[in-house]
């Protein structure tokens, strides 16, 4: 069991602001100072250019670097060969679907994503279809918010060429059976390249790309407690081998003649020009916070935060509020995107950013799933391990104050 | 600070909003949306002599983008188009009494951008 007081004093931001209710995790999360000393100490300690470097600080560099390399690789069971470093989600995404799809979704194939994506992995695919003449499909989700899996089985076909899919929605929360749909993906088309977004399923589960079995999964550092700017994207080794290189550079090269060049193997050729070298090193310290205080705790906390939550705005709102997702029939983490009939999230959260709150207000990066709820927008608070019972009994009192002042 | 803006006027218009609806039949109308908060506002002119003869809005918003557009309906009203084609951004803040974040300015002034599109349909 570990102690929230305690570990709130990882957070600087904490400290700093200590009257600040910070619910909006799953936009970005707060860092622990481990995290931010990493990035200074490789800035007043190692300060030299990774690779080629034959001196010891780039040598160290080098080292520390890709030692998160090992520590990602380990914490999403893969292998150092399968993990690419990128700016974040939305790049290793993009990556699979220009290093990948250009090649081989043509016209007529099919590319299939879910109604309750993120743009990032949504608009990437529509975007490709649309330049490829491929078909966009979207499998829908039903009155509860959930993806239903018969549905997934009538929408893959031969011609599906990528199925991408979130495994836990940043609006409702909901941890899709992830293993179960890849299972159904390829019992249809075992060729079909599944890719998932990961984005909001690092923070809070333990991940395992082997019992997932996808080809491909994106996640981002800053979501959990990791710098801004730094993505993972794991490829199986068999799906790397295929991929061309899609950024061209230093770094990634093998030899480079006027006639031709020719590429490193992957993971580096995937990895062009000068990375952001202190981010990953420091990511590495992200994962081992969140692996010291473990994922169960975390989970367990959340559950009991996520609980109080939603028990207390029903408990004092009744039918008049709506969260979107809440009757799914699958696990949640802790966010919980809030509508009330008659106010609109700008006008909450500004009522509750008065009482120091931070939410999220507006349609968080998912329209097609806003508009199939026929909302504008909602009101996100997103929570995450190191927040608070005493915060989530000020947010209700804010929420319903704000509430009724449009009402 | 936010709940400055939230003042009396701007609830009460919020609430209760003047010339909200549709006119039976007008050839002069501006839909404005603002896609990033889900504003939307439609305004809807009788246009007699260059003079707004009457005025009505529908759409969605949040409580500033609602109330700037009931009040501009009100103060439109039997104004000539040359004059409210003249309104800036610090006319509407004037109506509301208020001052705004740049992020909320944009829920203020999607009305005005509908009116001043819908007077340019007239001729």
């Amino acid at each position: 069991m570990f102690s929230i007081n305690e570990l709130r004093k990882d957070f600087p931001v904490l400290s700093n602001h200590p009257d600040l209710v910070y619910f909006d995790s799953t936009a970005t999360s707060l860092k622990p100072q481990v995290v931010i000393d990493a990035m200074s100490h490789y800035y007043t300690h190692l300060g030299a250019n990774i690779h080629r470097g034959i001196y010891d600080l780039s040598e160290s560099a080098t080292e520390a670097f890709e030692e998160t390399r090992d520590v990602v690789a380990d914490f999403l069971n893969a292998s150092r060969e399968e993990i690419i470093f990128t700016r974040g989600t939305t790049e290793s995404l993009n990556m699979v679907a220009y290093a990948m799809g250009e090649d081989i979704v043509g016209e007529g194939d099919e590319v299939v994503t879910t109604l309750m994506e993120h743009h990032a992995n949504f608009v990437t695919w529509q975007q490709l279809a649309i330049r490829k003449k491929a078909t966009f499909k979207v499998v829908p989700v039903d009155e509860n918010g959930d993806l239903d899996i018969d549905h997934i089985k009538n929408i893959i076909g031969p011609r599906t060429k990528i199925f991408a899919c979130t495994y836990v929605s940043n609006v409702m929360g909901i941890i899709n059976p992830i293993k179960e749909i890849v299972k159904a993906v390829r019992a249809i088309n075992p060729l079909t390249i599944i890719v998932i977004d990961a984005a909001q399923a690092v923070p809070h589960i333990k991940v395992d790309v082997q019992d997932i079995d996808c080809d491909f999964l994106a996640f981002s550092a800053h979501k959990m407690c990791g710098p801004t700017g730094v993505g993972v994207l794991f490829g199986k080794k068999s799906q790397l081998s295929l991929m061309r290189p899609f950024m061209f550079g230093g770094d990634m090269i093998l030899n480079v003649a006027v006639d031709g060049s020719t590429f490193q193997e992957p993971p580096y050729k995937f990895e062009a020009g000068t990375p952001h070298i202190s981010g990953i090193i420091a990511l590495k310290e992200s994962i081992k916070y969140l692996q010291h205080i473990t994922f169960q705790e975390i989970e367990k906390h959340e559950q009991m935060l996520s609980d109080l939550l939603v028990n207390g705005l029903k408990e004092k709102l009744g039918e008049k509020i709506m969260i979107m997702g809440e009757h799914s029939k699958f696990p949640r983490v802790a966010v919980a995107s809030l509508v009330v009939q008659g106010t609109h999230p700008h006008d909450l959260a500004d009522i509750l950013n008065d009482d120091q709150m931070c939410v999220r207000a507006g349609h968080h990066c998912a329209m097609p799933l806003h508009t199939f709820f026929k909302v504008p927008a909602s009101t996100r608070a997103s929570l995450y391990f190191y927040n608070t019972e005493d915060e989530v009994a000020r947010f209700i009192d804010s929420f319903v104050k704000a509430v009724k002042i449009f009402s | 600070m936010s709940l400055d803006i939230y003042k009396e006027i701007i609830l009460d218009h919020y609430k209760h909003p003047r010339n909200f609806g549709q006119l039976p039949s007008t050839q002069h109308k501006a839909q404005v949306a603002n896609p990033l908060c889900g504003d939307s506002i439609m305004m809807e002119l009788e246009i007699v002599n260059d003079v707004i003869e009457d005025i009505r809005f529908s759409g969605q918003g949040c409580a500033i983008a609602m109330a700037s557009a009931s009040l501009l309906t009100e103060y439109a009203k039997n104004k000539s188009l040359q004059d409210l084609t003249m309104l800036t951004k610090d006319s509407i803040l004037e109506l509301l009494s208020i001052e705004l974040s740049p992020n909320r300015l944009k829920c203020a002034l999607v009305s005005l951008e509908a009116l001043q599109k819908a007077i340019h349909t007239y001729g």
